[in-house]
């Protein structure tokens, strides 16, 4: 992939120019025409799906499909065969096969999509759902087991996928569509959730709905992605435990208990999500159908719940910083720390970012304690106060902050703008668990002493967008609301500088005291204002 | 009143902490002059940008509004000749700039021997953003390389190439890498390592000459053992020199670099040089004549510009400390590690069965005063390692107390159990028991 070819010899390459082409989404300047006609043909084969799906369009759907499908692959044909040619990405045989069926998957989960799902669910499941995890996890293997580990970021600024390129503006695009569908017309998605019936069945004993097929997908992304992260970070054992706790959460107590309540007639309920983030858990409505729930389970939920939010998750946090949730078991957070760890980096890391950051998430805080309040005020004076104010509240956080928030731009925006848009700018449990690691919490990133050479790599690698390196670099401890404490600040600085650590709360801020006076003054220098 | 103008050659770490710290403890006016970039950029991230980890906006330790802010005036520009009659620099753009007080931070220049086919295309060193830029264009679509130099930039450049798919053969002058800084465990494992990243390591094998094809760019090397190595780029990573160009003709003394005192004062009133450049008449105890870190580059700054304002300060660098990562393996030093231990220094190392980590503690044999650490695949605390030097502890209470040094994450192994062990096993007489410990638990009840 020529860096150069495209660009007029005279810019220099590794400049800001250059970097604005990234931002902007021209990543394609580091495409070969080739590979940008096939990203071309590729994306209008997907758009005659979506006319396929809804049955829309001048065109019959069978018709549109098929000729989606052969758009599609003769332009991903095109794109790889391009791609491989590079030196950069040269491939080796297990990575083909894996990009191959991985490609083979795609394709059935689209031809479900058209409607075969509901035909023969379970080939359909096999061949979309099956190929496409096989294909991934195959290649995931031979790209990261074969070789030494450590860190592997390369070429990850140069990729169309991972650096705002063709591709990933492209991904961008695909997610979001799924989230549209999802919240607002899941009859497009009729035969996808087909292919999930059996499982439904086998787990559920029922049918499967649109949120079953998007537990599932949501799921497997985890693993699936989760896999990769091991691989990845394999000479980490902080970040293989904290992978693991992550997929571990999301299957156990996101997945299959939710589901298996549902089998024994039982509330569903996901022990690993609280107030404010899972909202309606502590409102009247979701309080009230609980406690009435027979057997006592339903009590015990609601109990569960509020021990949780009001109880563990200050002492918790005042032990470990917020990271005991954020990064370990919430499902947000590890849908983040897996299948979005390739786009970790496009987080934005201004100051301009920063305080809308600080604005909206706290915002975000208010309106769900002011819709909670309402609720409760409007519940137990059955609605001589507010009459039906509290409910149009509630109905519009649930749209705007549950739906387009979490959902549509949390996770539809990870190839562009980074892996936690959400848990950055809308999560209220990350504003709460911020507040308390900022002035109640034993947790902190301290630095190492002089070592640091401001290289950038834990800035850039930081998801949450902290400008990590302005603290290293002056050796003072990171003490930031927004941390979630991943970990792969330290794990990606070349000079061992960063460190996550619990400890006394006494001079947290000005990190450790150094002995020799003369390296107290240098290391510990203050910034100049500004 | 007019403001004293305090102009800075070279925009690297050492001008730009200078300039930082002038501004911070002064309102002198501050003029910032570079020829290889607008901004302030990492030099040691120059590697990431190559492999792709890093955009160049990302390796700017400060957004670009700070200059603005903080009344720092920055000029692109090339110094040819400096006047020090008038205390006036002649600039490549025909302008002039008058300055009150002159820093020189002008840094170093890639070394050159002058091998046959040195200059061919194809061939060059890595010092600036602007040999990165021929770095790129140089090993478009090429299959093997030639790395010629056992330091730390020699093997920078082969992770490079090595991340583009390039094949690298490494040309090592001494018998084991970096035998000159590393004593022979570490030394051999870094070996191992670079073997295993599929690295063709040559070791006790020099550059003989560099052979051109029809284009005149190069085809091959030729090794002082008669072998002809086919390649398409040679990277030439064997040292630098300080550059002093901007010296020539101005009556300011130089020898290998701009000769300057403890104050960082040349010969010339007014005019001061620093970091890379800079090569001290008597250089501080335990150091060398000339520092090309990048911390000392800070230190450099820092102590400069107290004298700038007004308060006349010596260079007084710590107990010395130096990092760097070779792929995979990180390594830090902190004291003094000779490669070989010298008379009357004794040294306790343990090494992982991996290969890939390990821990050296050198101490005097007489009290077993600690003079050193040396780690490979292990994180220590800067702070607490010289801090143990600086007062000269023993080593029963390092080593009892070593588990504070210790700066791995959470759930990493640990290893002093290994070193006591080892320590107790040799001088029984001096038995110790480990007592402090670190990590998630202990946290929770400290």
């Amino acid at each position: 992939m020529g860096l150069v070819n495209h660009v007029e010899p005279e810019v220099p390459v590794y400049s800001d120019r250059y970097d604005r082409s990234l931002a902007l989404g021209e990543g394609g300047a580091l495409l070969t025409s080739g590979q940008k006609v096939g990203m071309a043909l590729a994306g209008f084969g997907l758009l005659l799906f979506v006319v396929a799906a809804f049955g829309a369009g001048p065109i019959s759907p069978v018709k549109a499909f098929v000729a989606g499908l052969l758009v599609l692959v003769f332009g991903l044909v095109l794109y790889y065969t391009r791609s491989l040619a590079a030196p950069t990405t040269r491939l080796s045989k297990g990575a083909r096969t894996g990009l191959v069926l991985f490609g083979a998957g795609l394709l059935g989960l689209l031809a479900a999509a058209t409607g075969a799902g509901s035909l023969a669910p379970v080939f359909f499941f096999a061949w979309g759902i099956g190929l496409t995890c096989l294909g991934g996890l195959l290649y995931f293997r031979a790209r990261y087991a074969g070789h030494p580990a450590g860190i592997r970021n390369d070429g990850l600024m140069h990729s169309a996928t991972t650096a705002r390129g063709a591709v990933g503006w492209l991904l961008g695009i695909v997610f979001t569509g799924f989230y549209v569908l999802l919240y607002w017309f899941p009859g497009a998605l009729e035969g996808l959730i087909r292919t999930v019936d059996p499982l439904s069945h086998l787990l559920r004993g029922g049918p499967a709905d649109q949120w079953f097929l998007y537990g599932t997908f949501y799921t497997l992304a985890v693993l699936v992605m989760g896999v990769r992260a091991l691989y990845r970070y394999r000479h980490s054992r902080y970040q293989v435990l904290r992978t693991l706790s992550v997929m571990f959460f999301q299957l156990v107590f996101a997945y299959l208990i939710p589901a298996i309540l549902v089998v024994l007639n039982q509330p569903e309920f996901y022990f690993s999500y609280f107030w404010p983030l899972k909202y309606s858990y502590l409102w009247p409505s979701d309080v009230g159908w609980l406690m009435a729930h027979p057997g006592g389970l339903g009590v015990f939920m609601v109990f569960w719940g509020v021990v949780l939010s009001f109880v563990a998750t200050p002492i918790l946090t005042y032990f470990f910083g917020k990271r005991w949730y954020c990064s370990w078991v919430c499902g947000c957070g590890g849908l983040a720390e897996t299948f979005g760890d390739p786009w970790r980096h496009l987080s934005d890391k201004s100051l301009k970012a920063w305080q809308i950051e600080r604005w909206m998430v706290h915002g975000v805080l208010v309106f769900v304690v002011v819709t909670t309040a309402l609720l409760w005020i409007n519940s137990a004076t059955e609605g001589a106060i507010f009459g039906g104010l509290s409910q149009a509240y509630a109905r519009a956080y649930g749209f705007l902050i549950g739906a387009v928030f979490a959902g549509v731009i949390g996770v539809g925006f990870y190839p562009v703008m980074g892996s936690r848009v959400w848990c950055r700018f809308g999560c209220p449990m990350a504003a709460i668990l911020g507040l308390f690691q900022k002035y109640f919490s034993r947790f902190r990133i301290t630095t190492n002493g002089g070592q640091c050479i401001s290289c950038g790599n834990c800035s850039a690698y930081c998801e949450m967008g902290i400008d990590v390196r302005w603290y290293a670099q002056r050796g003072q401890n990171v003490i930031r609301a927004s941390c979630v404490g991943c970990g792969i600040c330290s794990a990606v600085c070349p000079r061992g500088v960063l460190n996550l650590e619990n400890g006394p709360r006494r001079g947290r801020y000005n990190g450790p005291v150094l002995v020799e006076r003369d390296a107290l003054t240098l290391l510990s220098e203050e910034d100049v204002a500004g | 009143m007019q403001r004293t103008h305090i102009v800075i050659v070279g925009n690297g770490i050492t001008g730009i902490t200078t300039a930082r710290f002038v501004r911070k403890w002064s309102n002198h006016r501050i003029t910032v002059i570079s020829a290889e970039s607008d901004h302030f950029y990492s030099r040691p991230a120059l590697m990431y940008l190559y492999m792709g980890h890093l955009t160049y906006a990302q390796t700017k330790p400060y957004d670009d509004g700070f200059w603005e802010r903080n009344d720092i005036e920055l000029l692109r520009d090339y110094v040819r000749s400096i006047d020090t009659e008038a205390r006036r620099l002649h600039l490549s753009s025909g302008n002039t700039l008058h300055y009150d007080r002159l820093v020189l931070a002008t840094g170093s220049k890639s070394n050159r021997f002058g091998w046959p086919g040195e200059d061919l295309d194809g061939v060059q060193g890595l010092y600036g953003l602007q040999d990165l830029e021929r770095m790129e264009r140089n090993t478009r679509g090429i299959e093997r390389a030639v790395v010629v130099g056992g330091g730390l930039i020699g093997v920078e450049m082969a992770e490079m190439l090595h991340s583009r798919g390039i094949q690298v053969t490494f040309l090592v002058r001494e018998r084991s890498y970096m035998d000159y800084l590393l004593p022979p465990e570490e030394s051999e494992m870094v070996n191992r390592h670079l073997c295993r990243h599929g690295i063709d390591l040559r070791l006790s094998t020099e550059l003989r000459e560099i052979l051109p094809d029809e284009a005149g760019r190069v085809r091959a090397v030729v090794t002082t053992g008669g072998e002809e190595i086919p390649c398409r780029f040679v990277g030439l990573a064997v040292g630098v020199h300080p550059n002093v160009d901007v010296t020539e003709g101005s009556g300011i003394e130089t020898n290998r670099g701009i000769l300057v005192n403890t104050y960082f004062e040349t010969n010339v009133p007014g005019v001061y040089a620093a970091g890379d450049c800079a090569e001290f008449r008597e250089p501080p105890p335990g150091r060398k004549r000339i520092e090309q870190l990048w911390y000392t580059g800070r230190m450099h700054g820092y102590t400069l510009a107290r004298t700038l304002c007004g308060e006349r300060t010596p260079y007084r660098p710590g107990v010395f400390f130096n990092s760097a990562k070779f792929f995979d393996i990180e390594y830090q030093t902190y004291g003094d590690v000779a490669p070989v231990p010298r008379e009357g220094e004794e040294t306790l190392f343990w090494q992982h069965p991996s290969g890939d980590k390990s821990i050296r503690i050198n101490f005097r044999r007489d009290d077993h005063r600690v003079l050193g650490f040396n780690l490979m695949g292990v994180r220590y605390r800067h702070e607490v390692c010289a801090g143990w030097i600086r007062q000269r502890r023993p080593m029963p209470y390092v080593l009892a107390h070593l588990g504070a040094a210790n700066f791995d994450p959470e759930f990493f192994a640990r290893y002093e159990r290994e070193l006591v062990a080892q320590y107790n096993a040799r001088y029984p007489d001096r038995a110790v028991r480990l007592k402090k410990k670190k990590g998630l638990w202990a946290s929770l009840t400290t």
